[in-house]
């Protein structure tokens, strides 16, 4: 079964000047369990408006999003909230940590809303991606990479079926961007957890057996008649 | 959802630490002033009213009732007058009375009044019902042919004067380094602590009142000046007030148709606590002035807890949206805000305790000060746990407008780099 299903998935934006833009016009797209897979796009293609889609932040104007057995289309926002706490892992590209909170208090927090707090967990998956000796540093003491590696931790705090990774060495020099790709990939690989990792770096792609190209997902893009959204 | 509440709220506190001082300071002060208003309201009426005296009444020259209480019970303001020494002797002898203390006010030392009176004053009165005064250990009763004193214990601790010293008297009610008697008076007694305005008094045999230099008495209606050696004759003596402790109480009733109505002599203050609850009542605009204060004080701690949290709202956008990607609901983040106000307020609330203490002590200090009447700051009364509930309830309703505002965060648009 898969872990994730798009079936004819629509999304418009409508622009300043009144146009109605869609970004996204997907017929069909499947991740299953496990899988580790490459999203290709050019900076605004619509990958990061995907993502928020798929978990759960964004409303589609059509189609269905299947994450596991719940269709997120179907569900009301709280019910959407919920299946992303326990289901979905989001590593940001600019890491989105909360600057207050320790390294272990920015996995555990994420715990909260999932599976509930387990200092245990969240101090092994810290101990996993080797900040170990930095669980009670908080963000602006760590270097970018040892952030990334915490925002990787938290993604896989709630034991997710699902990492959705936007940009995830955008952020990182060339060789800590190495380092950071197969943390997580080894990581999700450890949790079980599929992974849908968007990137428009060719390093990051050549790494992936299997790389979809966003734009050719992409049915249609541009305008849109009125009435046909 | 509790355990994200109880990281989310401590760590906003911390994170914005000096808001979160000045707006829990501001809530302390707003807290401690609303209870300190009502306790102190409350603890003075019934410590000006409600003290079960030991005796019923005050006779005193003809004028008002809440002046001759103010002067012979709690020694404040001026004497309104004497009245004769032959209306005492009468009021003693009367069968309805079981104990009658003249007083004779007019001098003072170091501001402390001197009282002359009888010296069964400190055997038979009792200053509340069921106490009567003790000596602190070597005192005694003065005799009431020697000058001879006995100090009220604050008196003693403010004036320095102990056991074995002597002291001038100086004239009048108010301290004036001009008006010295030239007599010397022993100190023989000292009280242990009352916790009433006795604690402020100087106590003298009356007779040296009478006797006292330059003093005049008129209780024949001519001026009379005592001569040593010789004996004063009674219907020259006068006294300021008399105390009185009827053998049944209802008994005053009769006595103040008699005296009040009838007579055009003297006035007889009864009974005496209604007589200070008017003084209140009167006063009663005061004391809504100061609730209104006290209220309009809360309203801006609401106000500052709405404020420093209302600002903080933009800055914490990318927070909120942070917190709603990791799967928290939008009644979570709203329920963070309002939390954090409420603990605001609850921090204020403690905090305002100590207010509450600093304020009570200081008026408590200041009131036995100036009356000798003693309060209890931690006496308990409703407004210690009514206003700091109200406060946490006003807090949190304080937080439902950036609460609002956390609830309606477009999280794809707060999680896009603000840079």
């Amino acid at each position: 079964m898969p872990v994730l299903e798009l079936h004819d998935l629509r999304k418009s934006y409508r622009t300043p000047s009144g146009e109605t833009q869609r970004v996204i016009d997907i017929s069909r797209f499947e991740i299953g369990a496990g899988e580790q897979v490459a999203l290709r796009g050019t900076s605004g293609s619509g990958k990061t408006t995907l993502l928020n889609l798929i978990a759960g932040i964004l409303t589609p104007d059509g189609g269905t999003i299947r994450v596991g057995d719940e269709d997120l289309t179907a569900l009301s926002e709280g019910a959407r909230d919920r299946v992303r706490a326990r289901r979905i892992g989001y590593i940001f590209q600019t890491f989105n940590l909360l600057q207050g909170y320790t390294a272990l208090e920015n996995v555990a927090l994420g715990m909260m809303f999932g599976a509930g707090a387990d200092a245990d967990f969240a101090r092994k998956l810290l101990e996993r991606v080797g900040l170990g000796e930095r669980m009670d540093y908080r963000p602006r003491e760590l270097s970018v990479g040892q952030q990334q590696r915490v925002a990787v931790a938290r993604a896989l705090a709630n034991r997710p079926q699902l990492v959705l990774a936007d940009e995830p060495t955008g952020n990182l020099d060339p060789r800590h961007a190495a380092e950071a790709l197969e943390l997580i990939r080894s990581a999700c690989r450890e949790q079980q957890a599929a992974l849908l990792l968007v990137s428009h770096d060719p390093a990051v792609l050549g790494a992936f057996d299997r790389v979809e190209d966003l734009e050719q997902l992409n049915r249609a893009r541009g305008p849109v008649a009125e009435g046909s959204a | 959802m509790r355990q994200g509440l109880l990281l989310i709220v401590p760590r906003s506190l911390r994170q914005h630490a000096v808001s979160t001082s000045v707006t829990v300071a501001s809530t302390a002060l707003a807290c401690g002033l609303v209870m300190a208003v009502f306790a102190l309201n409350k603890q003075t009426f019934d410590a000006f009213t409600g003290g079960p005296a030991g005796f019923d009444a005050v006779l005193g020259a003809r004028g008002s009732q809440l002046q001759l209480v103010l002067n012979a019970v709690f020694h404040l303001e001026t004497s309104p007058g004497n009245i004769p020494w032959t209306l005492y002797q009468e009021v003693k002898k009367d069968a309805q009375v079981e104990l009658a203390i003249p007083y004779a006010v007019g001098d003072n030392y170091q501001g402390f009044r001197i009282v002359g009176t009888e010296a069964e004053i400190f055997s038979k009165f009792r200053y509340q019902e069921d106490r009567t005064f003790a000596f602190a250990p070597g005192g005694r009763a003065f005799d009431p042919t020697k000058r001879e004193a006995v100090l009220g214990s604050f008196a003693a601790q403010a004036t320095g004067l102990r056991l074995g010293d002597y002291f001038h008297p100086y004239h009048g009610l108010t301290f004036d380094e001009s008006k010295k008697h030239s007599e010397r008076y022993l100190v023989v007694g000292i009280l242990e602590p009352t916790n009433s305005p006795s604690d402020r008094a100087i106590w003298i045999p009356i007779e040296g009142i009478f006797r006292m230099e330059g003093h005049v008495i008129r209780g024949t209606g001519t001026e009379y000046m005592a001569e040593a050696g010789k004996p004063i004759p009674d219907e020259a003596k006068e006294v300021s007030a008399v105390l009185i402790k009827f053998k049944d109480p209802a008994l005053g009733f009769t006595f103040a148709q008699k005296i009040n109505r009838q007579g055009t002599l003297a006035t007889l203050a009864w009974p005496i606590d209604l007589v200070m609850a008017d003084l209140f009542n009167k006063l009663g605009w005061v004391v809504r002035i100061l609730e209104l204060v006290a209220y309009l004080v809360v309203l801006v701690a609401a106000g500052s807890i709405l404020a420093s949290l209302y600002n903080t709202m933009n800055e914490r956008r990318r927070e909120f949206a942070i917190l709603r990607a990791l799967g928290a609901r939008r009644s979570t983040v709203s329920a963070a805000i309002v939390s954090e106000a409420a603990a605001i307020a609850l921090l204020g609330s403690i905090l305002g305790f100590a207010v509450y203490a600093v304020i009570l002590a200081g008026a408590a200090h200041v009131i036995r000060a100036q009356t000798g009447v003693v309060l209890v700051p931690l006496q308990y009364h409703s407004v210690l746990w009514a206003a700091p509930l109200g406060m946490i309830a006003l807090g949190a309703f304080a937080g439902l407008l950036p609460a609002w505002k956390a609830y309606r965060t477009d999280v794809a648009t707060g999680l896009q780099p603000s840079s």
